[in-house]
């Protein structure tokens, strides 16, 4: 029995009185991606900051690869193998896309294979290796999209978390960027995507939470994508 | 030769020049701690006395030249370090007004220690003061100090910009002047970029302090406190927020501080500060982001 890479149990995250997360537990194995889905303030994003060590869970555990992680500075998660995607993408815009990518080779846990890596990345992406030299302020924000999760990737990561990745894009960048998801998952990776689009990411992902107010309402299969009613009353809930 | 109106002559411009780029040099000590710690560190002054101080050590004991500097290099680097363990790392997060007061009180207990320790009459750091010397150029004399310190400007930040631009250590810096948070996210180490700023801060701080001590042999503890303060007037006046324009402010108010030193009659040199922080006054009035920030970005914009 092997135990999931990522493993997130009864999490709590605090902000000062305020309960932001309240008894949060999933798991994400390789090749697989859960999502997470709820209203504004729901608490995905401190879910995401929580496993990644930049904001501290006030109880529960953190585990990825078995070894628990609650604790430790988000440098040194990054470099057990956790990648963030953060929510506005969060590019260096003054600094050039070849040395927002080489950023991200910081995350890595060795440097060997690091130029394998970084042309798979070009592979998923090509806009970004057209554009290294140009400032990555300079792009689209669907180039920004790409760019933020080109530069999590080159970190050879096994767990991505996303926060809200199509945020702000156009639907035609919408859809890459959920390709891409999907393309990373079969890659085998373990991903963690928090969004605010839920039925594209109900449809998506093998699993998908439900937060409301911090609790977890509800998990839901790709099955229920279409149910809508399902969706909307744990979102009233 | 006189080049202008006022008084001004190939050798003061030349002195000028050196002042701008030592006090270049202070601005980007200054301006790299501030990158990544979002601290003005007000006791930068201190170290560069401390260094003042070894190098005065060495010269009255007769020491020949290289032991002084690397004496100089030794304290200004011990006490770097011993400053960002015990007073930046715990400061971080602080609120800018905790750290500004706490590195005040750093500066004057530094300066308590030197007056208790060295006294308040002064030590003579003189093992380079042929430097003042001056050599014979196409018929101009020009103080020897003049060329070292600006060649030794240009090279240093030569090099920094080397640093900064083509290593991995240089680009995790400048991530972590932009959005340190971000950065850390990546794997960057937090640690080590702060370790690399306050060293190379730590270096300039005892070049700084070598070639002041020529200038101005008699070593006091309110040595160097008078530049600092000139310097920080200049990083503001130039930009805080980005290193280029921190470290032109502060070429640009060494260099004004040589030529109206040079051109104000002896008699009214004591008006010098006067001026100068009059016209940094009137620069922040007219474009508070600094004077070579760019236009609309000066209030958003981190480094």
């Amino acid at each position: 029995m092997s135990v999931p890479l990522l493993v997130v149990e009864d999490l709590e995250v605090r902000h000062g009185a305020v309960t932001a997360v309240h008894d949060l537990s999933l798991e994400v194995d390789r090749g697989e991606i859960v999502g997470l889905i709820g209203p504004n303030g729901a608490g995905k994003s401190s879910t995401l900051h929580a496993i990644m060590g930049a904001v501290r869970a006030s109880a529960g555990d953190v585990r990825v690869r078995g070894e628990s992680v609650v604790g430790k500075r988000p440098e040194a998660v990054a470099r057990k193998g956790v990648a963030l995607v953060p929510e506005g993408r969060r590019i260096f815009a003054d600094l050039t896309v070849d040395e927002n990518l080489k950023l991200g080779l910081a995350g890595r846990r060795t440097r060997d294979g690091s130029d394998d890596d970084l042309a798979r990345v070009y592979d998923l992406f090509p806009a970004v290796e057209e554009s290294l030299r140009r400032k990555a302020g300079t792009l689209s924000g669907g180039q920004q999209q790409q760019l933020a999760i080109a530069r999590a990737l080159v970190a050879d990561p096994e767990v991505l978390l996303l926060d809200e990745p199509s945020l702000g894009l156009a639907p035609r960048m919408v859809d890459v960027v959920f390709e891409t998801l999907a393309a990373i998952r079969d890659r085998g990776l373990a991903v963690l995507l928090v969004e605010q689009r839920a039925q594209r990411t109900v449809a998506l992902a093998d699993r998908s939470h439900v937060l409301a107010n911090g609790q977890q309402r509800l998990t839901l299969g790709p099955e229920s994508a279409g149910d809508t009613a399902a969706l909307v009353s744990a979102y009233m809930a | 030769m006189t080049v202008a109106l006022l008084n001004i002559d190939w050798q003061t411009l030349a002195d000028a020049t050196g002042l701008g780029g030592i006090y270049a040099l202070m601005a980007v000590g200054i301006g790299l701690v501030f990158g990544v710690l979002r601290l003005v560190n007000f006791a930068y002054g201190q170290l560069i006395m401390a260094g003042a101080y070894a190098l005065a050590f060495a010269s009255e004991r007769g020491w020949p030249v290289s032991i002084g500097i690397v004496l100089c290099f030794a304290v200004v680097l011990t006490l770097s370090l011993l400053m960002d363990r015990l007073v930046f790392r715990p400061l971080r997060g602080q609120t800018p007004a905790v750290m500004l007061v706490t590195t005040f009180a750093v500066a004057f207990l530094l300066q308590s220690i030197a007056l208790l320790w060295f006294g308040p009459l002064g030590k003579i750091a003189s093992s380079l003061a042929t430097l003042n010397q001056p050599v014979t150029i196409s018929g101009v004399d020009i103080r020897k100090i003049a060329i070292v310190a600006t060649a030794v400007a240009a090279f240093c930040l030569l090099v920094l910009v080397l640093l900064l631009e083509r290593t991995r250590v240089g680009l995790h810096m400048r991530a972590a002047a932009m959005d340190f948070s971000t950065a850390e996210l990546l794997g960057v180490r937090a640690g080590r970029v702060i370790s690399a700023a306050v060293l190379v801060s730590g270096v300039l701080a005892a070049i700084v302090a070598v070639m002041l001590t020529v200038q101005n042999p008699l070593v006091t503890p309110d040595f160097a406190l008078r530049d600092t303060i000139l310097v920080l007037a200049g990083v503001v006046l130039g930009g805080m927020n980005r290193l280029v324009s921190a470290t032109l402010g502060g070429f640009a108010i060494g260099f004004a501080s040589g030529l109206l030193g040079g051109a104000l009659p002896t008699n009214q040199s004591q008006y010098l500060p006067s001026f100068l922080f009059a016209a940094v006054i009137l620069v922040l009035l007219v474009r508070p982001g600094g004077l070579f920030t760019r236009e609309g970005q000066q209030a958003v914009e981190r480094v």
